[in-house]
């Protein structure tokens, strides 16, 4: 029940961020969404884990966030690296 | 020591529950707020503060309401985890799309142009 409210609060969420990365005007609004949306994914693995009454998932929703993190970072310099090839030629 | 710890986490469960349930609802809340804000919001840089605040805000609650129903020690240890990485690397990636979006050179909107789009979209 508890986890259940919550469970339904980050779904909710998740569907208004995909609906931002897919209608942003920009790369940046996608890309924003798309750290969020994974922010709100670790959260969702989680609480999964506590709703089924397994908790080792936390140590994919650790592994979760820590790709996340890095997968935006890696994102952005990809952008930022062909912006400054596209410049050069 | 362990064991006394753990007769008393059991003997306030009921408290636990009460407070797990105040963190999940106001967590819930910003990240509702956060989500809707990101869809509404007139521009870029207004979407960026609504996404950076509730996702280190919000986050961090559901994830004291988790650790205040965890069954055992090392399921709340690797919840402090998530939480200690969450609560330093959403800052440190907003701050990084907010600075490569200004190196681009996207110009926050002002004043009455704020207004304007707000009501023109």
């Amino acid at each position: 029940m508890m986890f259940g409210v919550v469970i339904a609060a980050i779904l909710a969420a998740m569907v208004l961020a995909l609906v931002r990365a897919f209608a942003g005007p920009s790369l940046y609004d996608r890309i924003l969404a798309g750290n969020s949306f994974g922010t709100k994914t670790v959260l969702l693995i989680g609480l999964m884990g506590f709703i089924t009454g397994r908790p080792d998932f936390l140590d994919i929703a650790l592994l979760y966030a820590l790709i996340n993190f890095a997968a935006t970072l890696a994102i952005l310099r990809f952008f930022s690296y062909r912006r400054s090839q596209e410049e050069a030629s | 020591m362990i064991d006394m710890f753990a007769q008393f986490w059991t003997d306030i469960e009921l408290l636990r529950a009460i407070a797990s349930w105040a963190c999940f609802l106001f967590g819930g809340l910003a990240v509702i707020s956060g989500a809707l804000g990101i869809v509404r919001f007139p521009d870029f840089y207004t979407r960026l503060h609504a996404a950076g605040v509730t996702d280190t805000g919000g986050a961090e609650m559901i994830l004291l309401g988790m650790l205040l129903q965890s069954p055992n020690w090392i399921v709340a240890v690797k919840i402090l985890f998530i939480g200690a990485f969450l609560f330093f690397t959403s800052p440190v990636a907003t701050h990084a799309i907010a600075h490569s979006a200004w190196m681009v050179g996207f110009k926050p909107l002002e004043g009455r142009e704020l207004r304007y789009k707000e009501g023109g979209e």
